[in-house]
Formats: structure tokens, C-alpha cells, sequence
């Protein structure tokens, strides 16, 4: 049976790979945030058909190819090829590129669903592109593409765990090396589940919450 | 006459292979009030939705007073269209009221109407909310600032529009279609302060089906069909002795027109 240092010894390293865990998620989030809505921008209003082609390219690509293989080639094929990544970088780097496709589907699709006389609207009463943009469609996109964003962190949390693979110092990548010193296997591995559901468990609420706030001022 | 607010030469819309404007021509002079009528898919529409350019024309020329809509002249002679954001500035000038109101819903009815002044003309907070107040009081909605649009009905939401379109200052306001969208009930709410305006002197077109409105409050009517200016005049010319069959007809078949005087 485990002792209650041993179980202490458990959570206290678990808790610091649940740290990074959140580290490399936020990290992967501003990423794919950023990204994913500038290109859901371009598609949605570039007059470039080229641009529009070349984003959907590479949303398709991004959606047929699994995560793992992407932080696969950014660790290890850059590093054959002499570019050395750590390993906490290339995972926000990679999950960031992926998720930046989800999200821009996500913002596009909000976007498309907003009625065009908001934007002609805003037009007339004389606001720039880029102004109707930031005050009048995204705070609309953003408020639709919110219960689905709340599913993509949840989600994003819980693929931190497969930059274990490339050595990231996360919550599984400990898991596994307790588990070769210590053959607490069960425990370990429910230890690492509860804290990603302690993780994940309050992101849900928090979208949630604000989700209740924006309803009720309408 | 006095040098005309509005001059529209030769307005043409082409999509594809269907022109809807062929060749509209027509002008407005300062505080005068216009009702462009005409059956559906006349092109009055698309002939107000080119006067702000939301509708790119495809030829002809309007000016604002003496100023060029929507077009830039380039080197070596002509003109190239403007983008969105070349054409911001003019669009403060023309104040637009839509069929389907448009008010932005994560705003308050003072931010909606709030949102021009702050963001495209760059007035001070303050100010703007104020201006915004002064505009809601003109079409009697004062004690709704701080409501959200969802919470009003179809007929106060246009009349916040229609304070949005104030707020502007603009020189001119195009009204498409004000009150098509809109319980029967709700109309009339709509079409009086379209009234006070009116009578305030200030310079509108207005496209609607309303005829007996149009009769009221216009200074001039045009009929449009088939993407042709077919008659213009006063309400009375127009209205009640048009000159040409296909006027007659359709203020024949409108519901609500006057029997038709010939």
C-alpha cells in the first residue's frame, strides 16, 4: 500500500506538471486565438481568392493530420535538420497551429452567421472595415462562437497531455516516470486524472458563468 | 434653383447579365424630400443602395453638393472606384434607415446610437452620449437608452435607427423601405416622426410602398420600373394624374392608393 509521503510525493510532482500543463494551454490558446481569427477574417472578407484558398489548404490539412505528428515534425524533424526546439515550445507552437484552424472554422462560421446588414449598418454610419470589425461584428462572433470555444479549451487542456510524447514536463510525462520509480501505477494515473478534471471542471464554469452574464443584460 | 444637395447622372447597376439600373438621372435640392415608388424589382432599391455605395454602381456619376461619391479620379484622367474605407468619410454625410432596422444587438440604444459619433466621426464620449440623447428624444425614445434592442418592439427599433442615422449629422438620409418590415400597428409610429422630419427641412429619400404616405410628405415623386425612371413630379402629378399607363397601373393595383384621377 502507499504511504501518505508517497501519495504526497505523487501530487506534489503531478501539480508540477499540471502547471505546465496550464502553461503550454494558455500559451497554444493565445496562439490559435490570435491566428484563428485573423484567418477567419481573411476567409471570411479577403477579396483574395487566392488567400481564401490557401487558408481553407491549410485548415483542411491541419484537420486530417493528428496533433501528435505535428508536434512529432516540429521536435524531432526540425531538430534533424539542426533547429532545436524545446520541447515546451514546439507543444504551444504545435497545438497553437492546430487549434488555430478549430477556431478560425469556429469565428468564421460565427461570423457568416451574423445578418450582413450589421455590417452594412455599420458602413453607413460611416465606421472603416476595421472598425465595423472590432465594434460591431466581433463582440457578435465572439458572443456566438462562445459555448464551442469553451469546448475547444477543455479540450486543449487535455491535449497537453500528448506533448508528453516529446519529453514536455506535463502532468503524463511525470505520471509515466513516477510509475518507473515507484509501481504506484493506479494511483498515479488517477492522481493525473483528478487533476485534469480539477483543471478542466473550472474553464467549463467560467464559460459557462459568462455565458449567463451575456444572456441576462439582453 | 438653387444649386442641388444631390445630383445623380446616367446611375447604372449591372449583376451579370441583368442591368437593374439602366441609366437614372435625377437630382434633389437642399431640404427636399424625394419617395422613389415603383413594383417590386423596379431597381428603387438597389438605386438607393448605390447612393452610399453599398451597392457598387456600374456607371454614372453622384455628387454630394459639389463632391464626388464613392469614385477617386486617377492619373491620366478618369476615375476608380473607392474602397470601404476611402468611402467612410462621405457615408458620415448619408445617413441610411434600412428595411430591417440593423440595430446592433450587444449595444444599448444609446451605444447604437452613440457608436457613429464615438467611433467614425471622433467625437468625445461625453459628447456623443449626449448627442445620442438629444437624437432619441427627437424620435421620442429618450427612456430607452439604456434598454437593449431585443427588448423593443419592431416600431421603436426603426425609430432608434432612425436616431442612429441623426446622430451622424448627415446631409442627407435614405430610408429603404422604413416600415416594410413592420406590424401594421407599428407603421404609423414609424411614418410620423418620417413626418417630423419632413417638416423639419431636412433633405431624405425615401423608397416605400406606402403611396398615401409618399403623397403626404413628399416634396417629389419619382416611379421607377424596369430599372427606368418612368415619371417624376410633385405627389399630386405623380399620384393623382400620372401621365403614363404603366404609373397608372401600378397605383391601380396598390392597395391603399387613391382611385386613380384621370
Amino acid at each position: 500500500m502507499a504511504s501518505l509521503e508517497t501519495f504526497a510525493r505523487i501530487l506534489a510532482t503531478l501539480a508540477q506538471g499540471a502547471w505546465v500543463a496550464l502553461q503550454v494551454a494558455a500559451g497554444a490558446f493565445v496562439l490559435a486565438a490570435t491566428l484563428g481569427l485573423v484567418l477567419a477574417v481573411c476567409a471570411t472578407f479577403g477579396r483574395s481568392r487566392w488567400l481564401r484558398w490557401a487558408i481553407a489548404a491549410y485548415v483542411e490539412w491541419m484537420r486530417n493530420v493528428p496533433a501528435l505528428a505535428h508536434l512529432f515534425l516540429l521536435y524531432f524533424g526540425l531538430a534533424s535538420l539542426g533547429l532545436r526546439l524545446s520541447p515546451l515550445f514546439a507543444a504551444v507552437v504545435g497545438l497553437g497551429l492546430v487549434g488555430a484552424t478549430v477556431l478560425c472554422d469556429l469565428f468564421a462560421a460565427a461570423l457568416k452567421s451574423l445578418h450582413v446588414g450589421q455590417r452594412e449598418a455599420a458602413l453607413s454610419v460611416g465606421l472603416t472595415p476595421l472598425r465595423t470589425l472590432r465594434h460591431v461584428l466581433l463582440p457578435q462572433a465572439l458572443r456566438v462562437s462562445l459555448p464551442s470555444l469553451g469546448n475547444y479549451v477543455s479540450q486543449l487542456v487535455k491535449d497537453t497531455s500528448i506533448a508528453s510524447a516529446i519529453a514536455a514536463p506535463e502532468v503524463m510525462f511525470f505520471a509515466r516516470n513516477l510509475v518507473t520509480s515507484t509501481f504506484e501505477t493506479t494511483l498515479i494515473y488517477l492522481v493525473a486524472m483528478l487533476l485534469y478534471a480539477a483543471m478542466i471542471l473550472p474553464i467549463g464554469w467560467a464559460f459557462a458563468r459568462t455565458e449567463r452574464r451575456l444572456e441576462a443584460h439582453r | 434653383m438653387n444649386q442641388p444637395l444631390l445630383t445623380v447622372e446616367a446611375l447604372r447597376k449591372r449583376y451579370g447579365a441583368v442591368e437593374v439600373l439602366k441609366g437614372i438621372s435625377f437630382d434633389l435640392a437642399p431640404g427636399e424630400t424625394l419617395s422613389l415608388i415603383g413594383p417590386s424589382g423596379s431597381g428603387k432599391s438597389t438605386c438607393l443602395r448605390c447612393l452610399n455605395y453599398l451597392e457598387r454602381p456600374t456607371g454614372g456619376t453622384i455628387l454630394l453638393g459639389s463632391e464626388r461619391i464613392g469614385q477617386l479620379p486617377v492619373k491620366g484622367g478618369g476615375f476608380r472606384l473607392m474602397n470601404d474605407r476611402e468611402l467612410a468619410p462621405q457615408r458620415i454625410e448619408i445617413g441610411m434607415v434600412f428595411q430591417g432596422f440593423y440595430l446592433w444587438p450587444h449595444l444599448s440604444v444609446r451605444d447604437n446610437v452613440a457608436l457613429g459619433p464615438i467611433r467614425a466621426a471622433g467625437m468625445p464620449r461625453a459628447e456623443a452620449h449626449e448627442l445620442a440623447e438629444e437624437m432619441l428624444d427627437k424620435v421620442h425614445l429618450r427612456h430607452k437608452a439604456d434598454e437593449y434592442p431585443e427588448r423593443l418592439s419592431g416600431g421603436q427599433q426603426q425609430r432608434v435607427a432612425i436616431a442612429r442615422a441623426l446622430a451622424q449629422r448627415p446631409k442627407l438620409i435614405l430610408f429603404d423601405e422604413p416600415t416594410s418590415a413592420l406590424d401594421p400597428e407599428l407603421v404609423g409610429e414609424v411614418l410620423g416622426v418620417i413626418r417630423e422630419l419632413a417638416q423639419e427641412g431636412r433633405s431624405m429619400i425615401l423608397v416605400t410602398h406606402e403611396i398615401r404616405f409618399a403623397r403626404d410628405v413628399a416634396d417629389r415623386v419619382i416611379f421607377m420600373d424596369g430599372g427606368h425612371i418612368v415619371e417624376q413630379g410633385t405627389p399630386a402629378d405623380v399620384i393623382d394624374r400620372p401621365q403614363v399607363e404603366r404609373t397608372r397601373n401600378f397605383l391601380g393595383q396598390v392597395a391603399g392608393a387613391p382611385a386613380v384621377v384621370r
